[in-house]
C-alpha cells in the first residue's frame, strides 16, 4: 500500500455499471515526510475520504478485495484515512 | 518477496471494514548490503513484526493470502521475520564457505 494525498475528484456519467455510485478520487502518492512524488492515480473511495486527506491506497487486484468492491473493475482503492505516521530516525 | 526493514507504523482509524484489527507498518526495502533501496511502503503485518526488525514481504494479490478468509485488501504484507542479520547471505561463495565451516565444526 502507498500513502497518498487526495487532490481532486473525477466525475464520470458513462461508466461500467458496477462503478455506479462509487466516488472516484484523484490521489497523488506522497513521501513519508508529506512531500509530493510524481504522478496521479484515480482511485475508488471505500471509506469516505475527503479533499487533502492523507490516505492509504491499495493497488492491483487486491483493490477488489476491499469490502463492497467485489467484482468491481478497479485497480486502485482508497482503503484508509491516515491519522498518524511514525517513522524511526535513520540513526536509531 | 522482498527483504525489508520495518521503520515505522501507520495509524488509521477510518478504514475499510476488512482492514479492521490489522497492524500497519512502514517497510523500507533493502539491497544486498542491507542498505535502503527504493521508496518505503505501508504493509499489513501477518506475523507480529516490530519496528527495527528485518522482515520479508510479499507483493501483489498474493499479499492477501495470509488472511484469505477475510479477503483483506492489501498489496504488501509482511510474511516473515528474519532471525538475525547474520542469517542474510548474498553471495553463493560465502554460503559455500559457511557450509564448509559448519561441516568442519561438526567434525
Amino acid at each position: 500500500m502507498i500513502i497518498a494525498r487526495i487532490v481532486g475528484t473525477v466525475v464520470s456519467t458513462q461508466k461500467d455499471e458496477r462503478l455506479e455510485g462509487r466516488k472516484l478520487l484523484i490521489v497523488r502518492p506522497i513521501n513519508l515526510d508529506g512531500t509530493d512524488t510524481s504522478g496521479y492515480v484515480v482511485a475508488v473511495d471505500t471509506v469516505g475520504a475527503g479533499f487533502h486527506e492523507r490516505v492509504l491506497v491499495v493497488a492491483g487486484s487486491s483493490a477488489r478485495l476491499a469490502q463492497g468492491m467485489k467484482d468491481v473493475p478497479v485497480d486502485a482503492a482508497v482503503v484508509g484515512v491516515i491519522d498518524t505516521v511514525d517513522v524511526m530516525s535513520p540513526e536509531a | 518477496m522482498q527483504l525489508a526493514r520495518v521503520i515505522g507504523t501507520v495509524v488509521a482509524t477510518m478504514k475499510n471494514d476488512s482492514l479492521d484489527g490489522r497492524k500497519l507498518l512502514i517497510v523500507q526495502s533493502l539491497n544486498k548490503n542491507l542498505g535502503p533501496q527504493g521508496k518505503p511502503l505501508v504493509a499489513v503485518d501477518a506475523v507480529g513484526a516490530g519496528i527495527g526488525e528485518l522482515v520479508f514481504w510479499c507483493r501483489g494479490k498474493e499479499a492477501s493470502f495470509p488472511f484469505k478468509r477475510e479477503d483483506t485488501p492489501t498489496d504488501c504484507t509482511i510474511v516473515g521475520i528474519v532471525d538475525s542479520e547474520k542469517h542474510v547471505s548474498t553471495s553463493s561463495e560465502s554460503l559455500a564457505a559457511r557450509y564448509e565451516k559448519q561441516i568442519t565444526t561438526d567434525r
